[in-house]
């Protein structure tokens, strides 16, 4: 019989853990798309060997404590000014990648003045946006991007337009913008999506680093805590109701051209 | 039109502010207008520094954008700076706690007008308690330096620098609309370059810019802590490095009050200014009467008012407001004379003779009422 | 030597510009100078002031209640800066911008036509200037060389062509100034 030591050989292996991404264990949920996310950053960053050249900067919210598990240098910004803090930093380090990672409450609530103006200034930085419709953090409360007739916390009965307003469609808002350069809506529940969140991060990262505007690559992503259901209904769920809603792919791309 | 350092010039005490950071090498300036201190951002697009110097100047779309910026710039090591007026600085309370949390360089320099809310936006110094005392959430303080010259405005921003950097505890340069708007004769300093990529990473190897990332630890600058013992932990040592600060770096002026003087008035700003036309006047009259000007808020000069509490009759403290650093004085005095305030509020500023008329009325009680010592009112 | 001076008018007439050139040359002439502005909405259109100091000594409060000179440019200023006059100062006013003149029987009444002068010569923009000339007859706190020269550093060099207009203007003023009686 073969033994572990004896399977566990370079040659055997077919997948690693990027060195960048450390041993800190993730406070992440099951089935939460935060990890893969950090890991995809992970992989870029080190494909890129950009390693010295990263200031990344992270919000308030489930992915506050993202400054955990990637070895390189984190700012952790106060809720919603991640773009703030990123402007100042690319402008004073202009040859560095800047990257901020938001979730829905931090740039499409609180922080929506501070990642409309960054983002219509055209600053050179990378603005990845998790939208998972809800506050996992605080324990599932509504978010500006909860959808119509969803439950959270603090709408038990479901979003009502009178009650609640609409979702805000950032993303689509920052398309409209003259300083955004690439803007685009993605996922990362299969492997095909993974890959595609993959391109399309690298494509914002490298926009940072050669200065062509704003990047922002927004993540429809699940919570399975606040949404309580398993992880594979999650996928299911955000599949049926969320895509409809914000639908996959890019909505503008000028810096191919 | 470049001046050379050695030259006099006439210009605004917020005009020399812009001149000061070009001169001593800060790397960035992030503001946002509002009266009475918009010529700071006015001068700066007007110099173009980003060409010569290479200083980044962006016109934010808020203060708190603005405070946020300069929290990102400390983070990774970088000097930057930002102006503003006393609703502004309001908005920038929470960001002051998260760099005074994460204990970054930054200076603030707040050119005060009449409050509270949207107040006036004449000249005022009822911004004392905001500056010193802060609100921002947490246990911290801001090094806070009282200019009350247009040459001191230029002085005070070499002396933030240095500040901020030795001590990591962001500045702020707490002046008045008269101070901002006033023209007077200036002496710039020479160029400074600001500090290379590699002098950086030696002065803040805690900054987060990357440099050297794989020969070290990674840094992150986060003020969150779910432990409170750890927490708690962070604050004594912040504490006892503020109590370091106490112990070194209080600075304050003497006027006339070299010859044991009866009576004291204690004023910064713009009325240690009138104070001191108050004095002269007075000394005509024989009266002995001398000024303690406090050149930092905090730390606050308590021994040396200590001292003086001793043995004069009264102290008047003279400021623009209904009355903030005379709690400071009370406290340094410590019940052993009696000490008044006398101020006007919300944009009005006090003549030198209404400063006069306030200090004789207070002359009066503590001497013909004959008060024990310790017996100390308003 | 201490001279404490208040310009007052309407914002536009070169009220704040003609206390520069005065600190300017007070500079030149090696003294101690202040210049300390009405700021704020006051600025458009209202009543635009400026109190300006210059002093052989060190200047304690750029802020003061009573002036030796007050130059006024309207009437809202006169009303409000005649009463503020020290005894045995001055007082400046256009002619024809005030309606009811001074009556101030301790101080020196002055009279200067400048914007009649300026409307003549066709040149409104020397106003000021004409009426500065006709301040520094009165107090001779600077030469009119020194002023020149303030007037080098107060303006940006693109303007340094107006110059000698200026210098003309200061020395038209100092002829058309006149000492009133009551």
């Amino acid at each position: 019989m073969i033994t572990k030591e004896e399977l566990i050989q370079p040659e055997n292996r077919v997948y690693g853990k990027p060195a960048l991404m450390n041993d800190t264990p993730m406070h992440y949920c099951p089935g939460c798309s935060h990890g893969l996310v950090h890991k995809l950053i992970a992989e870029i960053i080190e494909e890129m060997g950009i390693e010295e050249d990263t200031i990344a900067i992270c919000p308030v919210g489930c992915a506050v404590f993202a400054y955990r598990y990637l070895s390189v240098d984190w700012i952790e910004a106060s809720h919603g000014r991640a773009p703030a803090c990123a402007t100042a930093a690319k402008r004073l380090w202009p040859k560095k990648l800047v990257f901020t990672y938001q979730g829905d409450g931090d740039m499409a609530c609180i922080g929506t003045g501070e990642a409309i103006h960054a983002m219509n200034r055209g600053e050179n930085i990378a603005m990845i946006f998790i939208n998972n419709a809800i506050y996992g953090m605080t324990g599932g409360q509504m978010a500006p991007t909860t959808l119509m007739g969803m439950k959270t916390a603090t709408c038990p009965y479901g979003r009502q337009a009178d009650l609640h307003g609409y979702p805000l469609h950032i993303t689509d808002i920052a398309a409209t913008l003259e300083g955004t350069c690439y803007v685009t809506r993605q996922s990362v529940h299969t492997v095909a999506n993974i890959r595609k969140t993959k391109r399309a991060i690298r494509q914002a990262f490298e926009n940072s680093m050669q200065g062509k505007g704003c990047s922002v690559v927004e993540v429809v992503s699940t919570c399975a805590s606040g949404w309580k259901k398993t992880p594979a209904e999650s996928n299911k769920w955000m599949e049926e109701n969320m895509f409809p809603y914000y639908p996959l792919g890019d909505l503008k791309n000028t810096a191919e051209q | 039109m470049d001046a050379q350092h050695n030259d006099v010039l006439l210009l605004k005490g917020n005009e020399v502010i812009a001149k000061a950071a070009e001169r001593y090498g800060y790397d960035g300036f992030f503001g946002y207008p509002i009266t009475p201190q918009s010529e700071v951002l006015e001068t700066l697009a007007a110099d173009k520094p980003w060409e010569t110097t290479g200083m980044v100047v962006l016109q934010a779309e808020s203060e708190v954008a603005s405070i946020n910026m300069l929290y990102g710039a400390g983070c990774t090591g970088k000097l930057a700076f930002t102006s503003s007026s006393s609703p502004g600085i309001a908005l920038m309370q929470e960001g002051l706690s998260y760099m005074a949390g994460n204990e970054l360089p930054g200076v603030i320099v707040s050119v005060g007008r009449g409050g509270p809310g949207l107040g006036t936006i004449q000249p005022g110094q009822s911004d004392y308690f905001q500056a010193v005392y802060g609100g921002g959430n947490g246990d911290y303080h801001l090094i806070v330096l009282a200019p009350n010259s247009v040459q001191e405005m230029c002085d005070c921003m070499g002396k933030a620098k240095d500040l901020t950097f030795k001590w990591r505890v962001p500045v702020i340069i707490l002046t008045d609309g008269v101070i901002g708007q006033m023209m007077e004769k200036v002496q710039l300093p020479p160029y400074t370059p600001r500090r290379t990529d590699e002098e950086i990473s030696r002065q803040c190897p805690w900054a987060t810019n990357g440099i050297g990332l794989k020969n070290r630890k990674y840094n992150a600058l986060s003020t969150l802590e779910f432990d409170p013992l750890v927490m708690e932990e962070r604050n004594r040592r912040m504490a006892e490095k503020y109590s370091r600060i106490e112990a070194e770096e209080v600075d304050y002026e003497l006027y006339r009050a070299d010859d044991d003087p009866e009576f004291l008035i204690v004023a910064y700003g713009i009325s240690s200014r009138v104070s001191m036309k108050t004095i002269d006047l007075l000394r005509e009259e024989g009266i002995r009467v001398g000024m303690l000007r406090p050149k930092t808020l905090w730390p606050f000069p308590n021994k040396p008012i200590s001292k003086f509490a001793e043995t004069v009759k009264g102290i008047l403290c003279v400021e623009q407001s209904e009355g903030q650093m005379v709690n400071d004085v009370r406290l340094a005095v410590e019940g052993q004379t009696h000490v008044f305030h006398y101020g006007r509020s919300g944009g009005m500023i006090s003549s030198p003779y209404e400063v006069m008329d306030a200090f004789k009325k207070m002359a009066r009680e503590c001497v013909t009422k004959n008060w024990p010592k310790g017996y100390w009112m308003k | 030597m201490t001279e404490e001076i208040i310009i007052s008018g309407f914002g536009g007439q070169g009220v704040l510009s003609m206390g520069k050139i005065l600190a300017y040359a007070g500079i030149m002439e090696g003294k101690e100078v202040s210049w300390m502005p009405a700021y704020g909405p006051e600025q458009r259109g209202g009543t635009a002031n400026v109190t300006v100091i210059v002093s052989d000594q060190f200047i304690s409060s750029p802020i003061v209640s009573a002036y030796d000179t007050a130059i006024v440019l309207n009437q809202p200023s006169l009303e409000k800066f005649e009463p503020l006059v020290k005894p045995g100062g001055c007082i400046i006013y256009d002619g024809h911008s005030i309606i009811a003149p001074p009556r101030r029987d301790d101080i020196a009444v002055y009279r200067i036509d400048a914007l009649e002068e300026a409307a003549r010569s066709g040149n409104s923009k020397i106003f000021n200037i004409l009426v500065l000339g006709g301040y520094l007859k009165v107090r001779p706190i600077a030469t009119v060389e020194d002023v020149v020269k303030g007037l080098h550093k107060a303006l940006p060099e693109r303007h340094h062509k107006l110059i000698p207009m200026n210098e003309e203007a200061i020395r038209r003023g100092m002829e058309i100034i006149k000492k009133m009686s009551l």
